[in-house]
């Protein structure tokens, strides 16, 4: 076990606390997919999840809202503000009644997270009625109120878009769709999951502002899934960089985006960053690709293709921080880089 | 040599959408409104628009995939529009094309090594085999790939097949339609070298495609900005990045993320602006 597992976390005002999650480890058949992740949001605070693909960023949200296969081998914990039971191993009756009231998602392609078959406004009410606390849901109360989300996320004309089918919406009216339904039921923790990268731009620049503008209204946290650097920049306060199935560094943007530790977030960062050098110039590159499943090197994920990697990188790096949520694990971290 | 590469006059491309009603033909979509530009050899010309501007029908008016409803293309002084498939030979040699999904432009039945050589084949070339293996070197494979499978390999791996491909026949003219918007940062970044390596190496003229203004920026000498099926804005790309005209333009310019104005502290709101 690396060092987070026997960190001991500062005492925090547990009132503001909604996402806990402790030494998250997932096997699937032979393969051993998150090792030891723990990270924590706060209430209203926004955090990004990066990492290439592969690296265990959509198994964590899976995890998250309790959708990981039946055979998936789950240990740790994962605490949700106002749920009693633990996520880790809760049966799927308490997870149905978690899903969507206090953690909600969106998914990369709306049109595959959308039923095709049902008109968008009647998805919206489903949410609500389906999560109706007491008594019979009112069915009309919920219709109406799926026409105001629809127009809180900025679809013209919500009357007429709540009977639309999704197939009549663009990419980017879809995706607010999704977002509608998601926000449904003031989720504690919203988990996006891509959500902006099948859009183009001037219609990502809207969405990314109508989930920002959405979760501050309702002071809930998110979690924000991506590979594109710049929106997390742009949209989330903290980051955690995954590789490997591990989180390897964390901390605020500000902190990691400026002056990365580990050495995979600084050739992450320096590979994506295009607006320096001459057109045509050569960028620097993250030699090899992510390894498939179970293919990672021992020790230290990231050595196979660092090119700061010695022999004590076949050693388990420890954790250097003061809490899962503000550190790094890496043998040779980057010091001096900064960028302007 | 004053011949340009591409030169696009007036170009023109409508499409019927089916009929709604038995009473009325159809609704027209104008999906290319005339459009004129001239890419010089050599050069390194990029096409930035969003889905539905017209980018994807120009691409494959230029490569005489489709015609024209009206206007002229021209690829090295040649003319491709209107002309039959069969008389396209020139066009076959001298431009090929490297798609967005590499997956998807690859026949998964066929080993690497067969799908290389098919443009070779097709062109009736000789030295097949030795022109493969130095193809599968160039972009950065071993020579042991011609054997395998496409799914065998990664999405940049994929890329990299994809491109030796386009350049089995030794084109002149390399068009990429958003080669890079399928892969990782670190794999983005290792193709983008390849492809300009190999454009540089090669002499080729490059146009590339992309919605992503930054990847334009890196790669390509020139710019062309297409909205609505028009070309609303072209020149040197430092100076549309610097110093955008056209209003759509600055929207486009603006909506995109960027690392540093974020750092600095602009949020989402900054991105839609005011004026939209």
């Amino acid at each position: 076990m690396s060092a987070i597992a026997t960190q001991v976390r500062p005492a925090e005002p547990p009132t503001s606390r909604v996402l806990d999650v402790q030494h998250l480890d997932v096997r699937l058949g032979r393969f051993h997919l998150l090792h030891d992740v723990s990270f924590s949001i706060d209430k209203g605070e926004r955090v990004g999840l990066i990492g290439e693909s592969g690296s265990g960023k959509s198994l964590t949200s899976l995890a998250l809202l309790g959708l990981l296969p039946d055979d998936a081998r789950i240990s740790g914990s994962i605490r949700l503000a106002g749920v009693d039971t633990d996520l880790v191993g809760a049966r799927e009756r308490d997870l149905a009644a978690v899903r969507g009231r206090d953690v909600a998602m969106v998914f990369q392609e709306p049109m595959t997270a959308l039923n095709p078959t049902m008109r968008v406004g009647d998805q919206v009410a489903e949410a609500i009625t389906m999560h109706a606390r007491r008594g019979s849901p009112d069915r009309r109360a919920a219709r109406a109120r799926a026409v105001e989300l629809l127009d809180q996320v900025g679809l013209p004309d919500p009357r007429d878009a709540a009977r639309a089918y999704p197939h009549q919406l663009s990419g980017g009216q879809r995706q607010r769709v999704v977002l509608a339904i998601a926000l449904a039921n003031d989720p504690a923790l919203l988990v996006c999951d891509e959500p902006t990268t099948a859009l183009d731009v001037t219609v990502q620049a809207r969405v990314l502002d109508l989930i920002v503008r959405g979760v501050t209204a309702r002071d809930s946290a998110m979690l924000f899934i991506t590979h594109d650097l710049s929106v997390v920049a742009t949209v989330c306060e903290r980051v955690l960089v995954m590789y490997g199935g591990r989180v390897v560094e964390a901390g605020p943007v500000r902190e990691v985006f400026r002056r990365p530790r580990h050495r995979y977030t600084q050739g992450l960062l320096a590979a994506s960053d295009l607006d320096v050098g001459v057109p045509g110039g050569r960028l620097p590159t993250i030699r090899g690709t992510v390894p498939p499943a179970g293919a990672f090197p021992d020790g230290c994920v990231f050595r196979s293709r660092c090119d700061h990697a010695t022999q004590v990188c076949a050693t388990d790096p420890v954790w250097t921080g003061s809490d899962p949520g503000d550190g790094y694990a890496c043998h040779h971290p980057a010091d001096e880089e900064r960028m302007p | 040599m004053t011949t340009p590469a591409i030169r696009v006059h007036e170009l023109r491309r409508t499409y019927r959408r089916p009929r709604t009603s038995l009473r009325q033909p159809g609704p027209v979509v104008e999906a290319l409104k005339g459009v004129s530009f001239e890419v010089a050899r050599g050069e390194r010309f990029g096409i930035v628009g969003e889905s539905g501007c017209g980018k994807s029908t120009l691409m494959r008016l230029l490569a005489g995939l489709d015609q024209p409803t009206s206007g002229e293309v021209q690829v090295e002084g040649q003319t491709v529009s209107g002309v039959p498939e069969r008389r396209l030979g020139f066009l076959r040699s001298s431009l090929q094309l490297v798609f967005q999904d590499p997956m998807g432009s690859l026949d998964p039945r066929m080993r690497v090594r067969d799908i290389i050589a098919e443009p070779l084949v097709a062109q009736g070339l000789p030295n097949r085999q030795a022109r493969v293996t130095e193809l599968l070197e160039a972009v950065g494979l071993s020579p042991a790939a011609a054997d395998r499978f496409p799914h065998q390999f990664s999405g940049g791996q994929r890329q990299r097949i994809s491109i030796a491909r386009a350049l089995a026949p030794s084109p002149s003219i390399l068009l990429a339609d958003e080669p890079v918007s399928a892969l990782d940062v670190s794999v983005r970044a290792q193709v983008l070298n390849l492809i300009t390596d190999l454009v540089g190496e090669l002499g080729l003229t490059l146009v590339f495609v992309s919605h992503d203004l930054s990847v334009v920026r890196h790669v390509c000498d020139r710019v062309a900005v297409m909205s609505e099926g028009e070309v609303v804005e072209t020149g040197a790309t430092q100076q549309i990045f610097d110093d955008p005209q056209h209003p759509y333009t600055r929207r486009l310019l603006r909506a995109a993320p960027s690392m540093r104005r974020a750092l600095a502290g602009a949020g989402t709101a900054e991105l839609i602006g005011d004026a939209s």
